[in-house]
C-alpha cells in the first residue's frame, strides 16, 4: 500500500510509450486494399507520343514500378533525383503516371528534371488514380511479373524505404 | 455603432455571394446532389483526414464527389459505390468502419474502458464501506478517550 503513488506514475509511463509509438506512425500511410491484387487495367495516351497508348498488360511478364506524379506536385520534385538515379543504376522499367497535370507543364518538368522513366502515361483527369486509390502524390506501387500489386509506397521515396522495402522485393520478384 | 452595421452588412452580403458562387455547380439536379451528400458524409476525405468527402475543397474530393454522381446516375445502389470506395480506399474511407477483427479494438473499445472504469469505481466504493465498517479505535483507546473526555468535562464545570 506504500506504492500507492507508484501507481499515477505507472499509468503516465504507459501513455508515453503510446505516444511514444504513436509518434513513430505515419498517418498518411494506410495499408492500401490493393495490395496483392491485380493492377487495374487502363490504357492511356503517352506523354511524349499522344498516338501512342499505354496499358498494364503490355509490361506482363516483367517486374515494374509505377510512379505516380505531377509537375504540381512539390514532394514529387523531392524524390526525383532519386527516382533518376535509380533509373541509370537498375533495368527496372518505372512508368509515370502524370496525374491530373498539364502536357506542356509535364514535358517542361521531365525536361528540367530529367526523365527517369521508360514512359509516362497521362492521367488528365484522375481517373485512373482513383482506380488505384491515389490520395497523396507521389504514389508509388511495385507490379509483379503477373501483373499483381505487391506493394504500394505513399509519398515520396526515401533512400531508406528503396533499400528496406522496394529493392529487396524488387530482387525476389524477379527471380 | 452606425459604421459597424453597415460593415456587418457587406460582411453578410459578401458571404452570401460566397456560398451562391460555390453552391452553383450543385443545383444541376437536387435528388442525385442529395444522395452524393449522404453518401459522401459517410466517407472520409484521405487528403485532409478528418474532414469528411461532402465538406472538403481538396482536388481529390472534388474528382471522388464526381465519381459520385457519375456512380449515381448509372444507377448503382449507396452499397455498392461504398464498396467502390473501400475497394480503393480501404476501410479508413468510411468513418463508420465496418465490425471485424481488426477494428474490434476500435468498436469495444470505449466499452472496455467504461468496463474499467466502472471496476474501479466499485472497487474503491467497496473498499470504503470495508474501512467505515470496521472499528476505528481499539478498546484501549476508547478507554483513554473516555477518560480525557470526562477529564475536560469535569474541568469545564
Amino acid at each position: 500500500m506504500k506504492q500507492r503513488f507508484l501507481i499515477p506514475l505507472a499509468v503516465f509511463f504507459v501513455l508515453v510509450i503510446f505516444l511514444a509509438i504513436g509518434l513513430t506512425l505515419n498517418p498518411r500511410d494506410l495499408p492500401s486494399p490493393l495490395k496483392d491484387k491485380p493492377a487495374p487495367a487502363f490504357t492511356l495516351p503517352q506523354l511524349a507520343a499522344a498516338d501512342k497508348t499505354f496499358s498494364p498488360a503490355d509490361l506482363k511478364g516483367k517486374v515494374w514500378l509505377l510512379n505516380v506524379w505531377a509537375s504540381w506536385c512539390v514532394s514529387c520534385r523531392q524524390e526525383h533525383p532519386l527516382l533518376v538515379s535509380f533509373s541509370k543504376e537498375n533495368n527496372l522499367p518505372i512508368i509515370g503516371l502524370n496525374y491530373k497535370d498539364q502536357l506542356a507543364d509535364a514535358k517542361n518538368w521531365l525536361a528540367r528534371f530529367g526523365d527517369p522513366y521508360l514512359l509516362s502515361a497521362v492521367d488528365a483527369d484522375g481517373r485512373v488514380g482513383i482506380n488505384y486509390g491515389v490520395y497523396g502524390v507521389p504514389e508509388t506501387y511495385v507490379i509483379d511479373k503477373a501483373g499483381t500489386i505487391r506493394l504500394k509506397h505513399t509519398g515520396p521515396i526515401t533512400p531508406e524505404s528503396l533499400k528496406t522495402q522496394i529493392l529487396p522485393l524488387v530482387a525476389e520478384l524477379s527471380k | 455603432m452606425k459604421l459597424r452595421s453597415i460593415l456587418l452588412c457587406c460582411a453578410l452580403m459578401f458571404a452570401g455571394a460566397a456560398t451562391a458562387k460555390e453552391a452553383a455547380p450543385m443545383a444541376t439536379d437536387v435528388a442525385v446532389e442529395k444522395r452524393m451528400v449522404a453518401i459522401s458524409e459517410e466517407l472520409r476525405c484521405l487528403v485532409c483526414q478528418n474532414e469528411s468527402l461532402a465538406g472538403s475543397h481538396a482536388e481529390l474530393a472534388l474528382d471522388l464527389r464526381r465519381e459520385i454522381r457519375t456512380m449515381i446516375g448509372e444507377g448503382k445502389t449507396d452499397q455498392e459505390i461504398l464498396d467502390f470506395m473501400v475497394a480503393r480506399y480501404g476501410d479508413f474511407v468510411r468513418f463508420r468502419p465496418p465490425v471485424k477483427p481488426t477494428t474490434w479494438l476500435l468498436w469495444g473499445g470505449p466499452f472496455l474502458l467504461l468496463a474499467g472504469g466502472i471496476a474501479a469505481l466499485i472497487a474503491f466504493l467497496r473498499r470504503r464501506v470495508r474501512e467505515e465498517a470496521a472499528p476505528r479505535l481499539s478498546d484501549e483507546e476508547h478507554r483513554r478517550a473516555a477518560a480525557l473526555l470526562d477529564q475536560s468535562n469535569a474541568h469545564d464545570r
